[in-house]
């Protein structure tokens, strides 16, 4: 199954990160000499408890958050900072609520120099791959919350990332949303062929996407436990493979 | 329904009373059908909109033929309709208008100049706001009337003067409107923008601007109808013409019908321009879900 994607970009190495926050003089290390390696075109899941460093470790991915020490690698090269390379997926939507759909769409485009015309048919066929065909021209107050993320999700893919970061991108949807929104996630993640890193506190969620599960540790200082997850696709949640994985994961949380 | 439309009248005073009322009639032949419906449904609207405004002219009207209040300092709406047509027709009104107009206009239009843009560099840039925000504070504290005489004192009692207090107090509403509206920009969305590559002045112009501009358009209202009041203040001290004159100089040679004419006249500018900064927002502000 990962032998095709072997080949691909998008390949992302983490060296050593360190990083700690300063909460009123007082310093909270949230991660300690973070290791890692995700291949390009992999599906990397990330769990762990609240407070565990999760959206951190993914906000310094995206280059949001400066790393006290370690460096990042992206196809090799160290990155500094935002890149085009990647794109991030936030829990909220975060739509331009004055842009319709497509035009929502089309922002990161028009910010790499595209002109409106241009940005716009480009961005058609990201509304369509998201299934908002009927929707091009509604105003995001005039959507619901998962067409809101999935604009959020086509406008992310519109740029052609090599790599998409996604924190909690389900979590504010209800149950029945969120799970057409993992198959819907599963489809583009096959069809783009984009290394997906995906935060998540939902067990399911990333034993359904990913093809491998991180988990923080939830004591600083503890070791990072990785799952993986060999599983044929698409993957069925009652399956016995897909229930027993879970257990796993359940019990690393002391869970049964 | 009939009957409200009727009373509609003495406000509107169309000159072709009956003929106007008949087409208005013809709404309950429809009733059945959908087009009746929704002419049943427009009247409803008007009714509920400005009904109370109507009964209020019909009140006035009533009480000042009947004698209920005194019609020598509230006169009947249809005498004060009489002063106002004549005022136009053959004494100074239109003039008066004209340069009411004038010197709110250009004092709006001037406080719109610097005060949008000021706003924007003030809210944009964080030392600067909070270099100017202790004397803007003070200020905008200090009554523009209360300065009036100052600024006679600077400028003369002419047009300068009576502009230039317009200008001043209709600044502020604009200025901390979009100073405020700048520095509320989501930083969630600007931090997206900053994810896609924007820079600075990009997520400056296409984030936080279309963010700030309903809060700029309450300020901009709220200047408009400052503009209003203080050219009325201005116009009362010190000059001969202007609406704000004329209200004044009626009043000291008793043509009470006149005065209040031209105070409904200002009311009426004041709705005027209301309702096109209204229809303004409404047009740059199609996003933004409607409230009242
Ligand atoms: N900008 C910041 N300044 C100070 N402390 C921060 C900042 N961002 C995160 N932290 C702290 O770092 C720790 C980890 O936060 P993070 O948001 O990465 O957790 P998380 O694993 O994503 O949690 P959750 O599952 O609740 O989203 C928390 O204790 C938080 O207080
Ligand atoms: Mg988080």
């Amino acid at each position: 199954m990962t032998t095709a994607t072997q080949t691909l970009r998008g390949e992302v190495t983490v060296r050593d990160l360190s990083k700690t926050f300063n909460i009123n003089g007082r310093a909270l290390n949230v991660l300690s000499s973070v290791n890692l390696h995700i291949r390009g075109g992999e599906c990397l899941a990330i769990v762990g408890a609240s407070g565990s460093g999760k959206t951190t470790l993914l906000r310094i991915l995206a280059g949001l958050e400066e790393a006290d020490e370690g460096r990042v690698l992206i196809d090799g090269q160290p990155v500094h900072g935002v890149g085009t390379e990647r794109a991030v997926i936030f829990q909220e939507p975060r739509l331009l609520p004055w842009r319709t759909v497509i035009e929502n769409v089309a922002f990161p485009l028009e910010v790499r120099g595209l002109s409106r015309d241009e940005a716009r048919k480009h961005a058609r066929r990201y509304v369509q791959l998201v299934g908002l065909t009927d929707f091009v021209e509604a105003y995001p107050s005039q959507l619901s919350g998962g067409m809101a993320q999935r604009v959020g999700i086509a406008r992310a893919l519109a740029i052609q990332p090599e790599i998409l970061l996604l924190d909690e991108p389900l979590g504010a949807l209800d149950a029945m949303t969120k799970l057409t929104m993992q198959e819907e996630l599963a489809r583009i993640w096959r069809e783009e062929k984009v290394t997906m890193v995906i935060v998540t506190h939902d067990l399911e969620e990333a034993i359904y996407l990913a093809d491998r599960v991180l988990v923080l540790p939830k004591e600083k200082g503890g070791r990072i436990r990785t799952i993986e997850v060999d599983l044929l696709r698409p993957r069925n949640r009652s399956e016995s493979g897909f229930v027993k994985l879970r257990e796993e994961l359940l019990s690393e949380f002391g869970l049964h | 329904m009939a009957l409200d439309i009727e009373q509609s009248y003495p406000l509107n005073n169309s000159p072709s009373k009956t003929g106007r009322l008949r087409s208005g009639q013809v709404g309950p032949a429809f009733s059945t059908g959908v087009l009746g419906r929704l002419v049943r449904g427009g009247v409803q609207n008007v009714v509920v909109r400005y009904g109370s405004i109507i009964a209020l002219a019909v009140l006035w009207q009533v009480s000042a033929t009947a004698g209920w209040i005194n019609p020598a300092v509230i006169p009947p709406l249809d005498r004060i309709w009489d002063a106002l047509v004549n005022g136009f027709v053959n004494g100074p009104l239109w003039r008066d208008v004209a340069i009411s107009l004038q010197r709110a206009g250009i004092a709006f239009a001037a406080a719109v100049a610097l005060g949008i843009p000021l706003g924007l560099f003030m809210g944009g840039i964080r030392v600067v706001e909070r270099a100017l925000d202790p004397i803007l504070q003070l200020l905008r504290q200090t009554s523009a009337l209360a300065l009036y005489p100052v600024f006679i004192l600077l400028l003369g009692l002419g047009e300068t003067s009576k502009v230039f207090v317009i200008f001043w107090a209709t600044l502020f509403p604009i200025l901390l409107a979009t100073i405020g509206g700048v520095k509320q920009a989501d930083p969630k969305l600007i931090e997206m923008a900053r994810v896609y590559g924007a820079r600075r002045s990009h997520i400056f112009r296409s984030v936080v601007l279309p963010g700030a501009l309903p809060q700029i358009f309450v300020g901009l209202r709220l200047s408009a109808t400052t503009a209003l009041l203080l050219l009325i203040a201005a116009e009362m001290i010190g000059a001969n013409s202007g609406l704000g004159f004329q209200v004044m100089n009626a009043q000291y040679n008793f043509q009470i019908p006149l005065m209040f004419g031209a105070i409904l006249l200002l009311a009426a500018l004041g709705l005027v321009a209301n309702s096109i900064l209204e229809t303004l927002q409404k047009r740059l502000c199609r996003w933004a879900p409607a409230k009242a």
